[in-house]
């Protein structure tokens, strides 16, 4: 690591654990990226903005979720490996915990009438949202007649055809990546 | 118990490396196998897949309920690990490798080459979870009031899901004949 002199210490683990605690406790309804972005670059100051975007860069690029790549890469960058393990668990944490409390509440009582009525309406929403999200990120696509053909036969091979994902993918990748390739 | 545990670590394991452009792009294929696999029917999925919705943090946490369900709390840790683990691994590698090498136009392409295969795999999953979710003209009019609310508003689609699913609910207890 040869980065210029910095003149602040990194921050402790248990900083690292508890910034990311908090972003996963507040990051309601999706866009933890954002959050992040806010928290990282501008209240903490732990990377500048070329370094979160290259971080992003790297997190849609690998599987996974986004979130939690970008936490393994902030946490590498800031203690090595044992910052990737507080970050991630500190994002994950809330989450994990809320479910599990959810989830072994309504699995006692699966034929609680208002409970069923109400999750009925979210999932209901949720499909609405799910739509918003994939049209916010995939409107740029639509565009192009490229990405739309990729974008429409991924869609189809795995939904109409009932293709598994892995021969999706197998399929798929290798064509994107002719089509996309660098320009020698 | 214990093959269930193994069985619920190699799916999860997969579907985490699978993920790619996050977890939405793995909603069909998880719908799918646990239904084959693990006699976890569509609409249980749908539940569970809301609850995550409410959930703060990565949505895609709601995945521990399954395994508290077919295997109790350890088989929750261990679904959470199967799935969060092996796709944060690779990630830090493949960071680390990248700082190593820099930035080279490879990368892009392959970010470019992926993103519309994950767009239409988040098709699929809104298709999968469109299928048993809307099931009449109420839930369809559900949807579309939070997809414009999510498009077209600031606020927080959280909000946007316990108003809709609240408003719902209401709609269906008080007047279930309607729609």
């Amino acid at each position: 690591m040869n980065e210029p002199a910095d003149p602040t210490p990194p921050p402790s683990l248990w900083e690292i654990f508890l910034e990311f605690l908090l972003i996963g406790a507040i990051s309601f309804g999706g866009g933890i990226v954002a959050y992040q972005k806010i928290l990282l670059t501008e209240k903490r100051r732990w990377l500048n903005d070329d370094e979160f975007m290259a971080c992003l860069a790297i997190s849609q690029t690998m599987p996974g979720l986004n979130a939690v790549n970008i936490a393994v890469l902030t946490g590498d960058r800031l203690r090595g490996v044992l910052g990737s393990i507080v970050a991630s668990l500190g994002l994950l944490i809330p989450g994990v915990t809320f479910v599990l409390v959810m989830g072994i509440l309504y699995l006692q009582n699966t034929d609680h009438h208002l409970a069923n009525l109400l999750l009925a309406g979210v999932a209901a929403a949720a499909t609405g949202l799910l739509s918003a999200i994939t049209y916010r990120l995939g409107h740029r696509q639509f565009n192009h007649f490229k990405s739309l053909l990729i974008v429409f036969a991924s869609f189809f091979l795995m939904s109409i055809m009932s293709l598994s994902l892995p021969m999706v993918l197998l399929i798929m990748v290798p064509i994107s990546l002719l089509l996309f390739r660098p320009k020698a | 118990m214990v093959s269930v545990l193994i069985h619920l670590v190699l799916t999860f394991g997969t579907l985490s490396l699978l993920a790619v452009g996050g977890g939405t792009a793995v909603l069909a294929e998880m719908q799918e196998v646990l239904h084959q696999q693990f006699q976890i029917t569509p609409d249980r999925f749908l539940e569970v897949y809301s609850v995550g919705q409410l959930a703060p943090g990565p949505n895609m946490t709601m995945v521990v309920i399954f395994g508290f369900q077919l295997a109790g709390i350890m088989g929750a840790l261990l679904v959470g690990l199967a799935f969060f683990l092996p796709s944060s691994v690779l990630c830090f590698w493949i960071g680390r490798f990248w700082n190593y090498v820099g930035e080279t136009p490879w990368r892009r392409a392959v970010q470019n080459a992926l993103e519309p295969i994950s767009i239409g795999l988040m098709c699929s999953g809104v298709y999968a979870v469109g299928k048993s979710a809307l099931d009449g003209p109420l839930t369809i009019a559900l949807a579309m009031t939070a997809f414009m609310g999510v498009l077209f508003t600031r606020i927080n689609p959280v909000y946007v899901i316990l108003g809709i699913g609240t408003l719902g609910a209401a709609i269906k207890y008080w007047q279930p004949g309607l729609l």
